[in-house]
């Protein structure tokens, strides 16, 4: 039961033929079994978790259950879930029980789904391997001395082990979309703005946005009808109905196109810069082996230039700190979450709250977030960084005249060991370079499995299309994913 | 030598929104201590600011005041800025404000000042959120924060350079507080804070160029502001005079000592590290809301004022005077509308303005409605009563409760009044002239002496016959009957 994806599991709740009591009874005991060796969850509440699984069963056998009712999912333990230790990965959250509930966690619980528990994640998403949690790093479940990269990591490994049948998470420079590809499944980041940030834990909040992490494309498609939409809370939330993003997954691409050829007529742009330098040959491989397949779907293959995204990573490292050094000023000991327990006067409670409080990465964002908002180098560094996203923008404007989807590695390694790459800030920085730039467009983004590198370890293909364009990406996804089976690989038991 | 003082003038005025400026909160002033802050309000991790449309709306509003009614001085894309600083009663760790982009950029205020009019320019004038309260007593050596105010929403009207005396300042400020009350955006309570000024203050010598100010901080009323500036002015010109220099600095007023004092230099000065707060779109205005707001904005003051002055031929002081606030202005309207506006005026500035001062009240709770002193005004006009007697008697019995509430059916029973109360004047001529010839057989010297010329017994004798009245003759015809009676 535990291999099934959602739409299956869907099905067998509809058809009586399982319970969401005995689906979460399942899961929660795969993650007592494995959590021990993955970390992948920092808080389960198995009282909880069966409290809304039984009133899940009460809906379904009332008939008034949805796609979702009874389906039990991790959420990342950035979204504020009420009466649930809400901790972002941090000391400095690690008492917060959260009052409120979450945009997205109202919405999965009014469709009848169960919190399984809150996933691990790097500390207030800073991070590239989940190695910067307060709670420790996450294991790839592939490998456990590898990371499960971040800073989804709890979601990715959790999805992938098999402890939850999906998950969400956030995606702010590419926390959904690396780590999915470090451990195997399928995760999508959507246009900014489809998603509401309510109750998601700011880390930079004109980059920051929600999404999932499942087994599938038909999967993700699933939650995210659930998720996204408008919300008045958020002012940055796209005032759009919602959508139902399942609902092109079985169609071809163009009209014309056939069942095997479904992809006829799909234009798949490859930006050159992103099978250079810097890019590891086993996932140079794997890439271009899953475009051959796509070309064999009926796609056709055209090269483009984003002539700006070699200044993503150092736009992005100059806005998101900036943004990040002020979001986080809320976390000063005064009214929730840690404070030091000795200090002299207001001040020194400031500085030694913030200093115990806060992690090595997270207090290295915040000063170079300070820093380049600081009188005299606003305008060389902040107001330079906008500019380049501007320009990034532009880029990818330009090169969907030429093609419909833009395709490429999602990380240019595989997952790295545990600890490689900690005290090397920029190399850790730089696993970011492919996923950057549609955070910086506010385009949608995904990865998806497409085959394995080095030491059996999983690759993923990454696929940014234009702005509102879910629903065909992951209807692209679909097709490559009935035509493969990469997706539904599992990491040894 | 002569200086020549400099003022410039922050004035933060709480706009009257129900709820705050990002969050559904209500701002009702007074409520127990963090019971008015909601999760917004008290920043918990997740949550985010929505704009409330009703402030923008209102510092609309005041954009169109303060510009004659045109739109060219508001921003039809404006954005929200963060104000970064670490305060145990700024929840968030910023103040959500606007910076480089505000919503209104110039208009101007005229104010009447040492007998004449001057326009005192706007720089701008923007939104911003208020912080919460931090409370030092009572707390055993540790701080109480109260956060009801956070996120109250504040429109900062800054004003240029332009004024040269605390009298000015004063004016500005009164001027400013009468316009956000009459366009109906702000309650202007200053003991509870709704209105605050911050004056920056420095002195030169007259065409040297603008001397190093100082900012004094959180003046809650006229008079703190005009006593905080004149000590201000004193205080620097002695310390320039002396031989020393004015340091760039923020300052407090001690009404007790009267004294200003350095709160914190320039080098102290935070770096707020302002940017574009993500989280809120600009802020963009149409035309077709600007019309909408202008079509509602009431005539303004100063128009009211000089429509005063030449309608009704008033004087500057008292078409000031007269539309010093939106309620007085509506309370004059209504009585010029049904008595001679003339002595409308004198009444509601004269009398009535010292009754209302004495008890404190605002005109709108005035015991002697409109219509009542219409009445009133127009018993005057028509010799009924004389002025003397309305003054000294029947405006007080009106005052006192006779009329509470009584329009214009009631007048029957305001004429009862005066006639079972035997105030009514007598114009009677033959009443007048038996009591004329009483006078004048009881003061033989002073017929004699004016016979010889002195005009003034004359006036003796109209006192002496008004006395007789018990000042109920009509001054008028006792006047008449007294000359046609000794021959002139």
């Amino acid at each position: 039961m535990h291999n099934a994806t959602v739409s299956e599991l869907s099905a067998a709740l509809a058809a009586g033929k399982t319970s969401s009591v005995e689906l979460t009874r399942t899961f929660l005991d795969r993650i007592g079994l494995m959590n021990g060796a993955l970390n992948a969850f920092v808080t389960v509440d198995a009282e909880k978790s069966l409290a809304q699984a039984r009133a899940a069963d009460a809906r379904i056998a009332a008939h008034g259950g949805t796609r979702l009712t009874g389906i039990p999912i991790a959420h990342k333990d950035i979204f504020c879930a009420q009466d649930w230790l809400t901790t972002c990965g941090s000391k400095m959250l690690a008492n917060f029980v959260s009052p409120y509930d979450a945009h997205v966690i109202e919405r999965f619980n009014a469709a009848g789904c169960v919190i399984l528990g809150k996933t691990n994640m790097d500390e207030f998403a800073m991070g590239s391997s989940n190695e910067t949690s307060f709670f420790g790093p996450v294991k790839n479940p592939w490998n456990l001395t590898c990371v499960p990269g971040g800073s989804s990591g709890g979601s990715a490994a959790a999805v992938a082990a098999r402890l939850a049948p999906a998950a969400t998470g956030t995606d702010t420079g590419g926390s959904i979309r690396q780590p999915a590809a470090l451990t195997g499944v399928t995760g999508i980041k959507p246009t900014y703005g489809r998603v509401s940030r309510y109750g998601m834990i700011a880390f930079a909040s004109s980059l920051d946005q929600g999404g999932v992490l499942a087994r599938s494309a038909e999967d993700a498609a699933l939650l995210l009808s659930e998720m996204a939409g408008a919300d008045a809370r958020d002012s940055t939330c796209l005032d759009m109905p919602r959508e139902d993003y399942t609902r092109e997954l079985r169609q071809p691409w163009r009209p014309e196109g056939s069942k095997l050829r479904p992809l006829q007529g799909l234009r798949i742009g490859l930006p050159r810069a992103h099978f250079g330098e810097g890019l590891a040959p086993d996932v140079d491989a794997a890439v271009r082996a899953a475009l051959a397949e796509f070309e064999k779907l009926g796609a056709a293959l055209v090269d483009i230039d984003l002539p700006n995204a070699a200044l993503s990573v150092p736009a992005y490292y100059v806005i998101a700190p900036a943004e990040a050094s002020s979001n986080l000023s809320r976390f000063d000991g005064v009214r929730y979450g840690y404070r030091a327990p000795q200090y002299t006067d207001l001040l020194d409670m400031y500085r030694k709250t913030r200093s115990q409080g806060f992690g090595a990465e997270v207090k290295r964002r915040i000063l170079i977030g300070t820093y380049v908002l600081s009188h005299g180098y606003y305008d060389a560094y902040y107001l330079q960084a906008q500019r380049i996203r501007r320009l990034i923008a532009q880029d990818f404007e330009a090169a969907f005249k030429n093609c419909d989807l833009i395709a490429g590695p999602t990380s240019p390694t595989v997952a790295f060991k545990l600890g490689a790459k900690v005290s090397d800030p920029v190399q850790m920085y730089l696993n970011d370079i492919y996923t950057i730039p549609a955070n910086l467009a506010g385009l949608p983004g995904m990865s998806m499995p497409c085959g394995f590198g080095a030491g059996g370890l999983p690759v993923g293909l990454h696929v940014v299309g234009n702005y509102y364009s879910e629903a065909r990406m992951l209807s692209a996804a679909h097709h490559f994913q009935q035509a493969t089976d990469w997706h539904t690989k599992a990491p040894p038991a | 030598m002569e200086w020549e003082t400099v003022i410039g003038i922050e004035t933060h005025a709480q706009l009257s929104t129900l709820s705050k400026i990002f969050s559904g909160a209500s701002t009702a002033f007074g409520a127990a201590p963090n019971t008015q802050a909601c999760g917004v309000d008290i920043a918990l991790p997740g949550v985010l600011p929505v704009v409330n449309r009703g402030a923008v709306e209102r510092a609309i509003r005041f954009g169109l005041a303060v510009n004659g009614k045109r739109a060219d001085n508001i921003c039809r894309r404006s954005v929200f800025a963060r104000k970064n600083y670490f305060y145990p009663d700024l929840p968030k760790g910023y103040q959500i404000s606007q910076y480089e982009l505000p919503i209104v950029s110039g208009g101007s205020v005229l104010i009447v000042a040492s007998g004449g009019e001057k326009t005192i320019r706007l720089t701008r004038a923007h939104l911003e959120e208020d912080a919460g309260k931090s409370l030092h007593e009572d707390f055993h050596g540790m701080s109480g924060i109260d956060l009801n105010r956070a996120g109250t929403p504040l429109l900062e009207i800054v004003s240029e350079p332009d004024m040269r005396s605390a009298e000015e300042a004063v004016a500005y400020a009164k001027a400013l507080h009468a316009l956000v009350r009459w366009i109906g955006i702000c309650d202007g309570n200053m003991q509870e804070g709704s209105f605050r000024c911050d004056a920056n203050v420095s002195v030169r010598r007259p065409g040297a160029p603008l001397g190093t100010r100082r900012e004094i901080k959180n003046l809650n009323s006229f008079r703190f502001l005009q006593q905080a500036i004149e000590y201000e002015v004193r205080w620097q010109i002695d310390t320039l005079e002396s031989g020393g220099t004015i340091k760039q600095a923020t300052v407090l007023f001690d009404s007790d000592t009267g004294k200003t004092r350095e709160m914190r230099s320039k080098e102290d000065a935070h770096d707020y590290r302002y940017f574009p707060d993500p989280d809120l779109l600009p802020v963009a205005i149409d035309e077709e809301w600007i019309n909408r707001v202008r079509e509602e904005l009431p005539e303004l003051p100063e128009s009211m004022r000089h429509r005063f002055e030449t309608q009704y031929k008033l004087s500057v002081y008292d078409a000031q005077l007269l539309t010093a606030s939106y309620e007085v202005a509506m309370y004059f309207k209504d009585v010029a509308a049904q008595a001679d506006p003339k002595l409308a005026a004198n009444w509601i500035n004269g009398e009535l303005a010292n009754r209302l001062n004495e008890f404190n009240l605002p005109i709108g709770e005035s015991p002697v409605s409109a219509a009542t002193l219409a009445w009133m005004i127009n018993r005057i006009a028509d010799g009924t009563i004389s002025g003397k007697i309305a003054k000294e008697r029947v405006l007080g019995d009106l005052w006192e409760g006779m009329n509470v509430g009584l329009g214009k059916a009631d007048l029957p029973t305001l004429s009862a009044y005066l006639e079972a109360n035997g105030l009514a004047q007598i114009s009677d001529s033959a009443e007048i002239e038996k009591i004329v010839d009483q006078v004048l057989a009881a003061n033989p010297k002073s017929v004699e002496e004016f016979r010889a010329g002195k005009e003034k017994a004359f006036n003796a004798l109209v006192g002496q016959a008004m006395k007789a009245t018990r000042g109920k003759g009509n001054p008028a015809a006792i006047n008449g009957i007294l000359r046609r009676r000794l021959g002139v």
